[in-house]
C-alpha cells in the first residue's frame, strides 16, 4: 500500500464542522482526493469527528462508492442490468478485461482504470452501455468499440509520456 | 398515560413504553432473540411481532419497537402471529442449527420439521454484540461492515481495536455461541424436541445423577418418553418425533 499523504487531508476536514451528519461527505471528498480511503485518515476523520472507528468503517463499507483499496484513475461502471444483458453486456465485459489484463472486474496494476459491473445505470434504451468516471455515458457498446473507449481515456491519462504501445495495439486487435 | 389492549386486558402504561414491556409487564412471554432490556431496540429478529389493530387493519408489527399508543388493540398470540413466528424461527434453525437458544425457542413454539438446508451461519447478525459493546461496555470496539449478503460483525480493517477490553460482554449476549446439546441424533432432530424421544444416557444410569446442564425440556418435562423414536424422513428434512 503506498505511503498516505496525509497533509491533504487537515485542509479537506477545515471545510467541514466536526459533526457526524458531516461523516458521508467528507469521506467523498477523501475519496475524490485519494481514490480509496486510506486507513490512517479514516482514524483521523473518527478522532476529529467523535465518531467510533467502527462507525465510519462501517459507512466506508456499506458504500459501493467508497473504496479502502486504491482505484484507478478512470473508474469504467459496465452496466449488467437486464436490458444491457440481453443486449450483449457480458460480451463487452469479457472484452474490456481481457484488453485491460484483469481477470475479474477490479484495478489494472497500472492504476489507470477499474471496472466494475453495476445493475442498472438508468438508460436501458441506450443499452448495452458503461459510464467512465460517474460521467461520460457511452451508449450502445460493442466488443469492437471497447478498445476504443479504453484509448481514448488511456491517452488523457498518459498525456505527458508515450502511451504505452503494446497496450494499445492490444486494444485494437 | 396510553392505554391498550392486550389479548383483552387493558393495560395503561408509561409514554415511551413498547408493547413489547408492556406485554412482559402482563406477565405474556413473547419470544426475542435481539432484544435485551439495557440496549436500544433494534427490531432485527422479528421473532417479537404481534398482531396489531388501530381501528380499521390488522398488522404484524415488531413489538419491540411499537411504541405504545391509546387504544391500540395488541395480539401476541393469534393464529396468524404464530405461524409467522414459525416461519421465522425455523428459517433460524436452517441458518444456525448450532444454536441452542433458537433450537429451544423452535421447538417451544412447536416447530416440528425444518425444511430449509442448513446453512452453518455463525452469526444471524442480531446486533446484540454490537449494541452491548457500544451502549452498555462504551467501548465501540465492533461493528458491522458491508452491505447486503456480506454484511457481517466485524473490527474496523479487522485488526484487535484498542478500544477492545476483551470484557467478553459480546459472547455473554450472543444468542448463537451457546451450542446446542449433543444429545442422540443431534443431527436430525430440534433440542428440547427430548420432550418427545428417548435418551440414551437415561437408561443406561439408572439412578445415577446427571450432571449434565439441563435443556429446556428436561425443566419443564421431566421423565422421558420411552415410547417416542424419531423416524427422520429424508435426508433434507430434519424432523423431530411425532406422537
Amino acid at each position: 500500500m503506498p505511503q498516505v499523504e496525509m497533509e491533504k487531508v487537515e485542509p479537506l476536514l477545515e471545510q467541514f464542522e466536526d459533526q457526524r451528519i458531516n461523516l458521508i461527505p467528507i469521506l467523498q471528498e477523501v475519496q475524490d482526493t485519494y481514490r480509496y480511503l486510506p486507513q490512517e485518515v479514516l482514524k483521523r476523520i473518527s478522532r476529529k469527528l467523535r465518531v467510533p472507528l467502527t462507525e465510519v468503517y462501517q459507512v466506508a463499507t456499506f458504500y459501493r462508492c467508497f473504496s479502502l483499496v486504491p482505484r484507478g484513475k478512470h473508474v469504467v461502471q459496465v452496466c449488467l442490468g437486464t436490458a444491457c444483458h440481453v443486449r450483449g453486456a457480458p460480451r463487452v465485459l469479457d472484452r474490456m478485461l481481457r484488453d485491460l489484463k484483469l481477470a475479474g472486474p477490479g484495478t489494472t496494476p497500472d492504476l489507470q482504470f477499474t471496472v466494475e459491473t453495476v445493475r442498472c445505470i438508468g438508460c436501458c434504451g441506450l443499452a448495452p452501455v458503461a459510464r467512465v468516471d460517474n460521467a461520460n455515458t457511452h451508449p450502445h457498446l460493442t466488443q469492437a468499440k471497447v478498445g476504443g473507449l479504453l484509448k481514448k481515456y488511456q491517452e488523457k491519462a498518459e498525456a505527458p509520456k508515450a502511451a504505452k504501445p503494446d497496450e494499445a495495439s492490444h486494444a485494437k486487435a | 398515560m396510553p392505554t391498550l389492549t392486550i389479548n383483552g386486558i387493558e393495560v395503561q402504561v408509561e409514554k415511551g413504553t413498547t408493547v413489547l414491556e408492556a406485554a412482559r409487564f402482563l406477565g405474556i412471554p413473547i419470544p426475542t432473540l435481539c432484544h435485551d432490556d439495557g440496549l436500544v431496540p433494534y427490531g432485527a429478529c422479528r421473532l417479537c411481532l404481534v398482531e396489531v389493530s388501530n381501528g380499521r387493519k390488522q398488522t404484524l408489527q415488531a413489538s419491540c419497537c411499537l411504541p405504545a399508543e391509546d387504544g391500540l388493540k395488541v395480539l401476541t398470540h393469534s393464529a396468524r402471529v404464530e405461524r409467522a413466528r414459525r416461519l421465522l424461527v425455523e428459517m433460524y434453525v436452517a441458518v444456525c442449527p448450532s444454536s441452542k437458544r433458537i433450537q429451544d425457542m423452535a421447538s417451544a413454539m412447536g416447530v416440528r420439521q425444518v425444511r430449509y438446508q442448513a446453512k452453518h451461519e455463525t452469526c444471524i447478525q442480531c446486533g446484540l454484540c454490537v449494541r452491548t459493546c457500544e451502549q452498555q461496555m462504551m467501548a465501540g470496539a465492533i461493528g458491522f461492515s458491508g452491505r447486503g449478503l456480506n454484511r457481517s460483525v466485524s473490527r474496523p480493517f479487522d485488526m484487535t481495536s484498542e478500544l477492545c477490553r476483551q470484557c467478553g460482554a459480546c459472547l455473554y449476549v450472543c444468542p448463537v455461541c451457546e451450542s446446542r446439546c449433543q444429545g442422540p441424533q443431534a443431527e436430525s432432530t430440534l433440542c428440547n424436541g427430548c420432550l418427545n424421544i428417548s435418551t440414551v444416557c437415561f437408561q443406561s444410569y439408572d439412578n445415577a445423577m446427571c450432571f449434565l446442564e439441563p435443556c429446556h425440556a428436561c425443566e419443564i418435562g421431566g421423565p422421558f418418553r420411552a415410547d417416542v423414536q424419531v423416524k427422520p424422513r429424508s435426508k433434507d428434512f430434519t424432523r423431530i418425533g411425532e406422537k
